[in-house]
């Protein structure tokens, strides 16, 4: 594996190759001295064409505990905003000597671009691009999930028969489209629920079931419950009514995490609409996930960045 | 070329009970002492030399694991290997006197990479090497305090070690 584009690329056994490696990785975290030396002298750029908080921060955390050099490069700011052109960035970090890539970029497509194109001999690894993937929070979410039901005895195993309920924006989302792929390859059975407007035309070719009304959904007793984020940045038309009537019909709201059973995950990628998606209740109870995601963000990104960089292809 | 025998079942398991005894004898007792295996067949090592310290002494045989697949200097010419699990028993190894068992002892830089692992979990009061087999041919001021074989070899054969806990076999071939 020499990128990380798309978590459909995965088979079963690369994803829980990546997954135990994690494991290991999530130790290091408890020890006193937190770094690895796997990675010194490597170079990691993120390069970072929308705004992010927590995904940038953690693949710089990450390439830093394993004693990468890490350069951040946000668009804003650079030569980006005078015009240059994704080649011409990405062949400018090439002569500065990149070993790998991080790109978040705003356009479907574009790390399959940089890692097609030749413009730049470094491993890539797709950080969210536009409403098509963002296959490393798939892999925390798959990682978090594991850690949940298994504990200590995760490693080696899947999630065969686990019941994931994605709810929310699903046509912008490239969390749902990475989590289908990969929840699927690692077993679990996976269902959309959603507004039509917010779902895809056609889902035929995804390994999910549709639903449209969320207390039937959640009336299934679903094993992890997964919001998404309702992406004002990409409602460029009138999605649903209005806020309060989208939350009333499809946010997690308090009385509807008590009819859960009492076992179910609530996981969010975040960032996260407090009272629209979800509530402060939901967000904040024992069930939720969202600052384990977080944390494993970091185990889960090391495993990657150890993947593509460590060793050498043959 | 075909594989020689060097080692049968009864030899490793008397070399084991020797490099056991040793190890107390060296430590004045056994306390604090932490035994680590080096994976995978340190590990299987380090397993049944603690189960002989608990023999000998009971409640000494205190075993963990020490991957060391990051702290290699080797990681970027070859594939990319999955690194296996680290095991630290829950006493730490501060203060402790840290046997790391490996099964061959080569080049060193398994060690190497070892004793650098061991640094970043703390700091123990002693460290010291117990290996099946010393096969020469050491490209690093490192040996081995215990040693069940020295096996003069050339550099260009190869020393097997199978164990029955993961292998069918119990032996160690030169070939």
């Amino acid at each position: 594996m020499r990128h990380l584009l798309s978590t459909a690329d995965l088979s079963r056994d690369e994803a829980i190759a990546l997954l135990d490696i994690a494991e290991d990785m999530a130790d290091v975290a408890n020890r006193e001295v937190k770094k690895l030396p796997t990675l010194r002298g490597r170079t990691v750029v993120n390069l970072f064409f929308e705004d992010s908080t927590r995904t940038r921060v953690s693949f710089e955390v990450a390439a830093k505990r394993l004693s990468a050099d890490v350069i951040n490069f946000s668009a804003k700011g650079s030569s980006v905003s005078k015009g240059e052109s994704l080649k011409d960035t990405a062949q400018t970090l090439a002569a500065m000597g990149a070993d790998a890539v991080v790109i978040r970029h705003g356009a479907s497509g574009a790390p399959r671009v940089l890692a097609d194109s030749g413009w730049i001999d470094a491993g890539i690894v797709n950080a969210g691009d536009g409403t098509h993937e963002h296959p490393t929070q798939a892999l925390l979410d798959a990682f978090t999930m594991r850690r949940r039901l298994h504990g200590a005895a995760s490693r080696g195993k899947g999630l065969d028969g686990v019941r994931v309920t994605i709810i929310g924006d699903i046509l912008h989302s490239r969390v749902a489209r990475s989590n289908v792929w990969l929840l699927s390859t690692l077993g679990a059975s996976v269902s959309l629920v959603a507004p039509a407007t917010l779902l895809p035309v056609d889902t035929t070719a995804w390994p999910v079931t549709v639903s449209y009304d969320l207390d039937a959904a959640l009336g299934l007793s679903p094993d992890v419950v997964m919001m998404l984020r309702i992406q004002a940045e990409r409602m460029n038309a009138a999605f649903f009514p209005s806020a309060r009537e989208y939350s009333r019909q499809w946010g997690l709201d308090d009385d509807r995490v008590a009819r859960l059973p009492a076992d179910t995950m609530v996981m969010h990628p975040g960032p996260m609409n407090r009272g629209l998606e979800i509530s402060a209740g939901a967000a904040d109870s024992a069930r939720s996930t969202v600052l384990e995601q977080v944390a494993n963000g970091v185990s889960i990104r090391m495993a990657v960045l150890y993947h593509l960089l460590a060793g050498s292809e043959s | 070329m075909t594989a020689r025998s060097v080692l049968q079942q009864a030899d490793i398991a008397r070399a084991l009970t020797r490099i056991s005894h040793e190890i107390l004898e060296s430590n004045r007792g056994s306390s604090d002492l932490v035994v680590l295996g080096i994976p995978t067949r340190g590990v299987l090592l380090a397993r049944r030399i603690g189960a002989i310290l608990d023999g000998i002494e009971p409640g000494t045989g205190t075993v963990g694991s020490l991957d060391v697949t990051m702290y290699r200097d080797d990681l970027a010419k070859n594939p990319t290997r999955a690194p296996a699990r680290t095991d630290i028993p829950a006493g730490g190894i501060d203060g402790k006197t840290v046997v790391l068992v490996d099964d061959v002892l080569y080049s060193g830089r398994t060690i190497r990479a070892a004793l650098d692992a061991l640094s970043d979990l703390g700091r123990p009061r002693a460290v010291r090497l117990a290996v099946l087999v010393d096969r020469g041919h050491r490209e690093l001021p490192i040996r081995a305090d215990f040693v069940g074989k020295n096996l003069p070899t050339a550099a260009d054969e190869r020393i097997n070690v199978r164990l029955s806990e993961i292998d069918d076999t119990e032996e160690v071939t030169i070939q």
